[in-house]
């Protein structure tokens, strides 16, 4: 319980850095934060405790294995998290080339 | 068989784009039309053939609990429908709207994934299948947001980006969560196994749910990104985003869970109704005040979405014939008032209602479809927008909730009072001396685009009529009010 | 812009030494995606991250010359129109989209298990390429932002 417990304090602290911080590299870093978070979080839904990896290996007698299908979403959600990763630091670099500056307090050209 | 191919063919287009008309935009526009008229007749031949039946599509061969399946039913092929009828128009518009920009070909690549991102967030009965291509919607969205290059753009993308991941990723943990309670990913299969567990499991993940696709549908305590983002993006695109995005991503999505997955928990449908009625009032206040076309049309999408989330979340029948019905009518007249804005800002340059006027003799196309658009959303009779407000409103005191009812009125008259503002300054009113006399031609396409929806929105009123309904929006009230249905459906008991 | 053109000698002689390596075990990742941990993805990342030292040891200019990025623009896209074509494959000849219609051969062996080695092959070529790409196009911002549109 304890570790669900931790693992949800991460998820906090990724949406402490959201909501807090004013660099926007920051702000790309907390939700890197966040979605690892998730991520751990499937990990520990597919953990069994004493389960072995789930490869088949030659000459290996079959035992418990972990659950394989949520270390396999997690694969693809990392793979959208390196998307969103690299579209929100081209959006950053760009707005930085157009407002020199990375506090958001300070590219507020759009009201409300 | 068809569902795979609405994926299929967007994708396939999207890759031929970026593959053989690297620097021709003519071949993209080929592609990308002939792919968008075939989606529009696929869909449309899937809508009439399906009528009341559920087809299923297995991926790859294997059975249902282990594989990926395409859910085709009234519900699915409706929105489809929607989706691909709003993409044609937006891509005819685009056409000669889009050459301001460079590189339009990556425009139309971009364009496709968007609409294979929404087509496959409506097919699939897989729920992280649901993730993966709302995902590959929203990537495009964000691309297409930032596609004008200005500094208000790529601000409007990366709030949008940051606001719609942090809500991805809430979506990512409820789906973590149903999946350890149910060791299961395909909805139908969620859907009988949560009511032999805790009710309180269905609360938590239904909260986490409601807060990430409630952002993706712009309602009110999630609205922040939507007036931004759909402002600044090119007008089609706006037209899309509004139209279809926010509905595919959010109320369709919304509709889908917590009706045939949850099973219609009636806290979620008061939930429904009160944010439904916040949004609505507090999104026509908010669009009073603009002088920004985009922006005003912004907030009045947020206004209509409550309307839709009143419908649904009302739970009678009626009460969500009004709600889908209202959802098919928006999509139309919200694309034509995006469109109406686009030829506004391009043939004037400016985007402040306060800078244009007399408009309506140099633009006559324009100035008459933006009125049908305005009369319909703000529901005036014969207008396709009247018939759903009304049922809205009739279902609303059936349903003894006549406050409801009341709030729709008066949201409703609101609405007519600020496109009134915005007809009077933009179309008719003293001509601005000031602004440049040459004004840009609007081509032949752009009107047809704006004429053939100004059409629909007097021909969709006629689904009223009890013979029509029966064939289109019975049938997917009946898919969304019948409960265990779409359980028995897919899994094929 | 020219002195700070790569990095030091040293590390551009390790590079020239590893980055061949680092591919090569990228290679072998994809091609035993079917039998062992790994595939498509990671070995593609693998490759990519060996281009990615040759962009860093190097630099831009030197990339430019050494790869043809708008090939690899090409071998992107064309990458996943094959995947896609292996699937309606897959829907033509039996089952449904994607499904494994070559003969499953025999457990353990290298040449086993239908599409799969195929579309691992494919995924690792787009995500290298693609993953490639994409921090090339994040490193060309520097050079254009002079008030030139990219």
């Amino acid at each position: 319980m304890v570790i669900y417990i931790l693992c949800f304090a991460l998820l906090l602290v990724g949406i402490y850095g959201i909501l807090t911080k004013r660099d926007l590299i920051k702000i790309i870093l907390s939700l890197g934060i966040m979605g690892y978070a998730v991520n751990l979080m499937f990990i520990l839904f597919a953990y069994k405790r004493g389960a072995g990896y789930a490869i088949l290996v030659k000459d290996k007698a079959v035992t418990a294995m972990v659950d394989p299908l949520p270390q396999a979403l997690i694969l693809t959600s990392i793979v959208i998290e390196l998307g969103i990763t690299a579209m929100l630091v081209a959006l950053a670099i760009r707005l930085f080339e157009k407002y020199k500056t990375f506090d958001i307090t300070k590219i507020r050209r759009l009201s409300g | 068989m068809i569902l795979p191919f609405l994926i299929i063919i967007p994708l396939l287009a999207a890759f031929l784009i970026t593959l053989i008309s690297g620097g021709r935009d003519s071949w993209a526009i080929v592609f990308s039309i002939l792919a968008v008229i075939s989606l529009l007749a696929l869909s449309v031949f899937s809508f009439l053939s399906t009528g009341s039946q559920t087809f299923i599509y297995e991926m790859s061969g294997w059975k249902i609990p282990l594989t990926i399946c395409l859910v085709q039913d009234a519900l699915s092929t409706f929105m489809l429908v929607i989706v691909n009828l709003i993409a044609l128009t937006s891509l005819m518009f685009s056409v000669s709207y889009i050459r301001q920009y460079s590189a339009p070909w990556k425009y139309y690549a971009l364009f496709m994934l968007l609409i294979a991102g929404m087509n496959g967030v409506i097919a699939t009965g897989d729920i992280f299948n649901l993730f993966v291509f709302m995902e590959i919607a929203l990537f495009s969205a964000y691309a297409l947001v930032a596609f004008g290059g200005k500094a208000e753009e790529y601000e409007a993308s990366f709030k949008y980006a940051v606001m719609g991941s942090v809500s991805s990723t809430l979506i990512l943990l409820g789906i973590g969560i149903l999946y350890s309670a149910t060791s299961t990913l395909t909805m139908a299969k969620i859907a009988e196994i949560l009511p032999t567990l805790d009710v309180k499991l269905t609360y938590w993940v239904g909260a986490i749910f409601l807060a990430g696709f409630g952002l993706k549908a712009a309602i009110i305590p999630f609205h922040a990104w939507l007036p931004d983002a759909h402002s600044s993006a090119p007008a089609p695109i706006s037209a899309m985003l509004s139209g279809v995005f926010i509905k595919s991503l959010g109320v369709y999505v919304l509709i889908r869970l917590f009706f045939n997955v949850f099973g219609g928990v009636a806290v979620f449908n008061e939930v429904f109704l009160v944010i439904g009625a916040i949004s609505m009032i507090i999104g026509v206040f908010l669009a009073l005040g603009q002088w920004d076309i985009k922006r005003l049309l912004a907030y009045h999408s947020i206004s209509q979405i409550g309307y839709i989330i009143i419908g649904i979340g009302l739970a009678t029948n009626l009460g969500i014939l009004g709600g889908v019905f209202h959802l098919f009518n928006h999509a139309i007249f919200k694309a034509l008032l995006f469109y109406n804005a686009g030829v506004l800002e391009m043939t004037t340059g400016t985007r402040d209602l306060r800078q244009m006027g007399g408009l309506a003799k140099k633009l006559p196309t324009t100035s008459f479809t933006s009125m049908i658009a305005s009369l319909s959303i703000a529901g005036l009779p014969p207008f396709n927008g009247f018939f759903s407000k009304l049922i809205i409103f009739i279902a609303a005191i059936q349903a003894g909730r006549p406050v409801y009812a009341f709030l729709a009125g008066l949201g409703s008259l609101l609405t007519l009072a600020s496109f009134m503002k915005m007809q009077r300054y933009a179309f008719y009113g003293k001509e601005n001396k000031d602004a440049d006399k040459t004004l840009a031609k609007v081509s032949t396409a752009m009107k047809w685009a704006m004429i053939s929806l100004a059409v629909l929105c007097l021909l969709t009123s006629l689904m009223v009529i009890p013979g029509i309904r029966e064939l289109t929006l019975d049938p997917v009230v009946a898919v969304i009010m019948n409960k265990t249905g779409y359980i028995a459906e897919v899994l094929g008991r | 812009m020219k002195p700070s053109e790569g990095m030091t000698l040293i590390v551009k002689t390790v590079t020239r030494i590893s980055v061949w390596l680092i591919i090569l075990y990228g290679i072998y990742i994809i091609l035993h995606g079917h039998l062992s941990p790994g595939g498509g993805f990671a070995g593609g990342v693998i490759i990519a991250l060996a281009l990615l030292n040759v962009l860093l040891a190097y630099g831009r200019g030197f990339i430019t010359r050494w790869l043809n990025i708008g090939f690899l623009h090409d071998l992107e896209s064309s990458s996943a129109a094959i995947f896609l074509a292996i699937g309606i494959l897959g829907m033509a000849v039996g089952g449904g989209f994607l499904a494994n219609f070559i003969s499953h051969g025999k457990l353990f062996n290298l040449l086993s298990s239908g599409t799969i080695p195929l579309l691992n092959i494919v995924i690792g070529l787009k995500v290298c390429t693609g993953l490639f790409v994409v921090v090339w196009t994040l490193a060309i911002f520097h050079l254009s932002d002079k008030g030139e549109k990219q």
